[in-house]
C-alpha cells in the first residue's frame, strides 16, 4: 500500500487513485452506472432508435402484441396500446419523462433541502430547532396525498408535478447534510478557519461542502429514484402527468383495463421503471461504497 | 418521563397544526374553491351562492381559525359529496385502513426480522445473498405495478384469492402483502446491521462462555439488544404505510381512508381532504411518539435510570 | 493424585491475509486439582488465545491443534460441539476482562445469574435463585437478594467484576479461567478482587488460570508461573522459584523493570525492555526473544527446547544453568 519511498515521500497510489480502483471493481457501481447511461443514450437518441411517432394514433392497429407474443411481429417490436400508438415509441419517449422529473425533482429538493440542512447544521441554536420543526411537519405529512390535492388543484402537468415533488422531497437531504455538517462543524480545520476570520459562506463553501459531498451525491441518486416512483403513482392514478405523454406509470394506467387480456401492456413499462430504479439504487450504493466504504454496514 | 410524553404530546399537536395550515392555505393558493366546487358551466349567481353558503367569503385566517376550533370539537365540517358529517365518515373507513397497515407491518416484521438475523449469523452467505435480494427488489418496485402484477397471477391466474372488494379477510390478503413488502428492506437492513454489531459485544462471548445453546444466544441475548431500534422503525413506516395506503387501497378497491382520500381529491370535496390530511399526519406523529416510547421502554438503560 | 487438565503441546493457527499466523506455538502444562497457574506475559504474547483455545470459544477461522488436551480424564480434542458446550459454564467457566460490557445490558443480573444454572443443572428458579444469592454474598456484594433484580448499568465496575465472578461459579466449576480480570479496575479493588478469588479457591477447592501482564498480580496468587513469550512458554516452575530465582533472561528483564520502593532511585527512569515482539506470520525463527536478548549468541539462531532445569523449574534458552545464574540483567535507562 502506501509507504515511503527512498527519497523519504510517500510512494503509493494516492486517495483519488484509490477511490478509481475500488469504482471499477465494484460490481453494484459499474452495472447500475453502465444501465443508466443506457437508458439515459436511449432516451436521448430515441428518435434514431425508433421511426414511429409516440403520439401517432391509428385505430385500425390498436393492442398489437409484441414480437416475442404469438402475433406479434417486428413493425412494432412492443406492440401497440389501445390507441394504436407504438409501444417501444412510448417506452424510448416516456424515459425522457423520467429522467426529466428525476433529475429536476432531485434538483429543487436537493438545493432546498441541502440548504436547510447545512444551515442548521452549522449554525444549530434556533436555527437548528426551526429546521428540525420544519422537517417533522414535512415528514408527517402524507406526501401522496398532499401531492394529489396540488395536482388536482393546480391541474395536471409536467411542470406542476416537478414542481410540489421538488418542494416536498427535501426531507433526506435536510437531515443527512445537517448530520454531515455538524460533524465536520466540530472538527479542527473548521474552527481554523473561523480563527483566521474566515467569512460564513466562505467557510460553508470551501470547508463544509467538498465535505459532505459525498453523502449529498448519494441522496441524490436515492431521491431521483424516489421522484420517478413518486411520479409513475401520481400518474397511474390519473393525477400526475397528462396524456398523450407517455410517462410510464400513464402507461401502466391505461394498460390496466386490459389487465386480464393483454397483460404485457403493463409489464412492459414496470419492467423498464423497475430497471430504471434498479440501476439508480445501485449505481448510489456503489457511490456511497466507492466514496465512503466505511459508511457501509 | 411523564413531561417527556406531555412535551412530545404538545409538539405533535403543533405539527399536525402546521400541517393542516399548509393544507389549507394550498387550497386558496389554487384558485377561488367555490369555483372549484361550482364545476364547468356555472353562473356568477351559482358561484356567489355556494361562497356565502361555504362561507368563503370571510377573510381566510378566519376561515382557518374557524375550522380548527371546529376541528378541535371533533366538528369536520360536512361533505360537499356525500352530504354528510366527515367525521362519519372518517370513523367508518379508518379502522379498514388501520387493520390494512396493522396486517401490512406485521407481515413486514415477519419476513424482515427472521431474513435479517439470518443474514447477519452467515454474513456473505447464500442468505445473506437472499436477504439483500429481496430488499433490493423491494426498494425498486413500484407498489402499484406490484400489486398489479400479484393481481394478475394470484387472482385472475390462479384465483387464490378475490380480485377487489373489501367484505372478508380474504381480500387483506394481497394487500397486506404489497404493502408489507414496502417496509420490508429497511426492517431487514437494521435488523441485519443490528445484529452485526450486537453479535461482536462482550456479553454474547460472556453468554458462550456460559456454555447457553446458540438459539439461547442468538435470540435470547443479541436479538433482544439489536431489536431496540427496529421496534421504532417498525411504528414510523407504519405511519408511512398511510400514505401508501392510498394508492393500494385504489387499486384493490379497499373501503379505506386512503380510498376516500383519493375519491374526495378527486371529486374536490375540501372539507374531507382537509380533515384526512390531519388526521394522517396527527397519526403519523403519535406513531413516532409511540416509537420513541417503545424505544425507551425496551432498553432497561432508559427505562431504569 | 492425578491431574486435573493436561495439555500437550497446544497450537493455535489463524489464516490471515499475509499468511498463516501462530500466535501459540506449542503450549504444555498440566494442572492438579486446587492449583493457581498464572500465565504471565505482554499484549500479544498469545496468552489470551490459549484460554479461549482452552474453552473452545475460539473464531470460526483458527485452527487449534493439540497432542494432548485432556480434561478430567476427557479428551477434548475431537469433541463435538454442542458437547463442549455442556462443558462451558458447568465444569469450566471463564472470567473476562472487561466487566463493564461483559454482561448483557437488557437483562437483570439475577436473571443473567441463575440461566447458566438452570440449562447446565436443570435446577428450579428457586434452587438457582438461592445459589445466586449465597454466591453474591460470597463475593461481597450485600443485600443480594434485593440486588437480582438490578440491571449491569446500575453497578459499578467493582461491583460487576464480582457478578462476573459470583457467575462463574454458580455451577460449581472444577476449573476457573480468568483473563486479566483485575486489570479494568482500580488499583484499590484489585487486592480485594484477588484475595475474595483467592479464598473462593480455597473455599471450593477450584483450579484456577490466570492471565496477567501484571506481576503483582501474580505475586499474590500464584501457585505455578509459566513465562509466555512470542507464542510459547520461555520459563516454568512453581512461583516461589520463578520468582527468586528466575532464569530466562526475559523473566529477569520483567522483574527487573518493576520499581521497588525503597531500592528504586528517586527520579530514575523505569525500565524497559527494548524491541518488539516478532512477527508470529509462519512461524518464528530461532530464538523469539534473540533479537532483545543482550545474552543472544550465536547458539540462539535455532529455538532452543523446553528443558528442566532442577525441580519445579524449566527454562527454553540455550545457555546452561550456571551461566543463566550468574546473568544479571540491566534494565535498559
Amino acid at each position: 500500500m502506501t509507504s515511503i519511498d527512498n527519497n523519504g515521500r510517500l510512494a503509493g497510489p494516492t486517495p483519488a487513485q484509490l477511490m478509481r480502483r475500488r469504482a471499477f471493481s465494484h460490481f453494484g457501481f459499474l452495472i447500475g452506472g453502465g444501465v443508466l447511461a443506457l437508458i439515459i443514450l436511449a432516451a436521448i437518441f430515441a428518435p434514431l432508435l425508433t421511426s414511429q411517432d409516440p403520439y401517432a394514433q391509428d385505430l385500425s392497429q390498436r393492442i398489437l402484441r409484441p414480437f416475442f407474443m404469438d402475433g406479434g411481429s417486428w413493425d412494432h417490436p412492443l406492440g401497440t396500446d389501445h390507441l394504436g400508438r407504438d409501444y417501444l415509441a412510448r417506452l424510448l419517449y416516456g424515459a425522457r419523462i423520467s429522467l426529466i422529473i428525476g433529475l429536476v425533482t432531485a434538483l429543487i429538493s436537493g438545493v432546498i433541502g441541502t440548504a436547510m440542512g447545512v444551515c442548521a447544521g452549522y449554525f444549530g441554536g434556533r436555527v437548528d430547532t426551526v429546521v428540525m420543526f420544519l422537517i417533522t411537519v414535512r415528514l408527517s405529512m402524507p406526501v401522496v396525498l398532499v401531492a394529489l390535492a396540488v395536482v388536482a388543484l393546480f391541474g395536471g402537468s409536467l411542470f406542476v408535478v416537478v414542481s410540489v415533488l421538488g418542494l416536498l422531497l427535501w426531507d433526506r437531504f435536510a437531515v443527512v447534510m445537517r448530520s454531515s455538517t455538524m460533524q465536520i462543524r466540530g472538527l479542527d480545520y473548521v474552527t481554523s478557519a473561523q480563527a483566521l476570520g474566515c467569512s460564513t459562506p466562505r467557510i460553508i463553501m470551501t470547508e463544509i461542502m467538498p465535505n459532505v459531498l459525498n453523502n449529498l451525491i448519494v441522496i441524490v441518486t436515492l431521491e431521483m429514484a424516489h421522484a420517478i416512483i413518486l411520479e409513475a403513482a401520481l400518474s397511474f392514478l390519473g393525477l400526475g402527468v397528462q396524456p398523450p405523454l407517455p410517462s410510464w406509470g400513464l402507461m401502466i394506467s391505461e394498460g390496466k383495463d386490459m389487465l386480464f387480456f393483454e397483460s404485457w401492456l403493463i409489464t412492459v413499462p414496470g419492467i423498464a421503471l423497475f430497471v430504471l430504479i434498479f440501476a439508480i439504487n445501485l449505481l448510489g450504493d456503489g457511490i456511497r461504497d466507492v466514496t465512503a466504504p466505511e459508511n457501509r454496514n | 418521563m411523564f413531561r417527556f410524553f406531555l412535551k412530545r404530546l404538545g409538539l405533535a399537536a403543533l405539527v399536525a397544526m402546521t400541517v393542516s395550515l399548509i393544507s389549507f392555505s394550498l387550497l386558496f393558493l389554487a384558485g377561488d374553491p367555490a369555483v372549484a366546487l361550482a364545476g364547468e358551466g356555472a353562473t356568477e349567481i351559482d358561484i356567489e351562492a355556494i361562497r356565502t353558503r361555504y362561507g368563503f367569503d370571510r377573510p381566510i385566517p378566519m376561515q382557518y381559525l374557524s375550522w380548527l376550533g371546529n376541528a378541535l370539537s371533533g366538528d369536520f365540517g360536512e361533505s360537499y359529496y356525500f352530504k354528510t358529517p366527515v367525521v362519519h365518515l372518517i370513523t367508518e373507513k379508518l379502522p379498514v385502513t388501520m387493520s390494512l397497515g396493522l396486517s401490512a407491518i406485521t407481515f413486514a416484521i415477519l419476513l424482515a426480522i427472521p431474513l435479517g438475523v439470518a443474514a447477519a449469523v452467515r454474513p456473505n452467505s447464500l442468505i445473506d445473498r437472499f436477504a439483500l435480494f429481496i430488499s433490493v427488489i423491494g426498494q425498486a418496485m413500484p407498489s402499484f405495478w406490484f400489486g398489479l402484477i400479484m393481481i394478475v397471477v394470484f387472482a385472475v391466474n390462479l384465483g387464490w384469492v378475490p380480485v377487489s372488494g373489501s367484505d372478508s379477510w380474504r381480500h387483506f390478503i394481497l394487500p397486506t402483502i404489497v404493502l408489507g413488502y414496502y417496509a420490508t428492506p429497511a426492517i431487514m437492513r437494521l435488523t441485519r446491521a443490528g445484529m452485526l454489531e450486537v453479535l461482536r459485544a462482550d456479553y454474547i462471548r460472556t453468554a458462550r462462555a456460559k456454555g447457553l445453546r446458540p438459539g439461547k444466544v442468538l435470540f435470547k441475548h443479541a436479538l433482544r439488544n439489536a431489536v431496540i431500534p427496529v421496534v421504532g422503525l417498525a411504528a414510523v413506516q407504519l405511519g408511512f404505510m398511510l400514505g401508501g395506503s392510498v394508492i393500494i387501497e385504489s387499486i384493490f378497491a379497499l373501503n379505506g381512508a386512503g380510498f376516500l382520500a383519493f375519491e374526495s381529491i378527486s371529486r374536490n370535496d375540501f372539507p374531507v381532504v382537509q380533515a384526512l390530511i390531519l388526521v394522517f399526519s396527527l397519526i403519523y406523529v403519535l406513531l413516532t411518539l409511540l416509537a420513541d416510547l417503545l424505544n425507551a421502554w425496551l432498553d432497561p438503560r432508559i427505562r431504569v435510570a | 493424585m492425578s491431574n486435573l487438565l493436561n495439555v500437550s503441546n497446544l497450537t493455535v493457527e489463524i489464516p490471515v491475509g499475509a499468511g498463516l499466523l501462530k500466535p501459540v506455538r506449542g503450549i504444555s502444562f498440566d494442572l492438579k486439582k486446587g492449583e493457581t497457574l498464572c500465565i504471565v506475559g505482554e499484549s500479544g504474547c498469545g496468552k489470551s488465545l490459549t484460554s479461549l483455545a482452552l474453552m473452545g470459544l475460539l473464531p470460526k477461522i483458527a485452527q487449534r491443534n493439540a497432542e494432548r488436551l485432556e480434561f478430567a480424564g476427557q479428551d477434548l480434542r475431537g469433541i463435538a460441539e454442542n458437547k463442549m458446550a455442556d462443558l462451558r459454564g458447568a465444569s469450566r467457566s471463564m472470567i473476562f476482562q472487561e466487566p463493564m460490557t461483559s454482561l448483557n445490558p437488557a437483562y437483570s443480573i439475577g436473571d443473567q445469574l441463575m440461566e447458566g444454572m438452570i440449562r447446565h443443572n436443570r435446577s428450579s428458579r428457586r434452587e438457582a435463585k438461592d445459589r445466586a444469592i449465597f454466591l453474591l454474598e460470597k463475593v461481597g456484594i450485600t443485600a443480594a437478594a434485593s440486588r437480582l433484580g438490578q440491571y449491569p448499568h446500575q453497578l459499578s465496575g467493582g461491583l460487576r467484576q464480582r457478578v462476573m465472578i459470583a457467575m462463574s461459579l454458580m455451577c460449581g466449576p472444577d476449573l476457573i479461567i480468568a483473563d486479566e480480570p483485575t486489570t479494568a479496575l482500580d488499583v484499590t479493588i484489585q487486592a480485594k478482587i484477588l484475595g475474595m478469588m483467592k479464598d473462593l479457591q480455597a473455599e471450593f477447592g477450584m483450579a484456577m488460570i490466570l492471565i496477567t501482564h501484571d506481576l503483582g498480580v501474580v505475586a499474590r496468587i500464584a501457585d505455578k508461573i509459566a513465562v509466555m513469550y512470542a507464542g510459547v512458554f520461555v520459563e516454568t516452575g512453581s512461583a516461589e522459584k520463578v520468582f527468586t530465582a528466575p532464569m530466562h533472561p526475559y523473566t529477569k528483564g520483567l522483574l527487573s523493570c518493576i520499581p521497588v520502593p525503597g531500592k528504586t532511585a528517586r527520579g530514575s527512569r523505569l525500565g524497559a525492555i527494548s524491541g518488539v515482539v516478532p512477527s508470529l506470520i509462519g512461524g518464528v525463527k530461532g530464538c523469539g526473544f534473540g533479537s532483545r536478548c543482550p545474552f543472544a549468541a550465536p547458539a540462539c539462531e535455532i529455538e532452543p527446547a523446553l528443558t528442566p532445569r532442577g525441580s519445579d523449574h524449566a527454562c527454553r534458552c540455550v545457555h546452561d544453568d550456571d551461566k543463566l545464574q550468574s546473568l544479571i540483567w540491566e534494565a535498559v535507562q
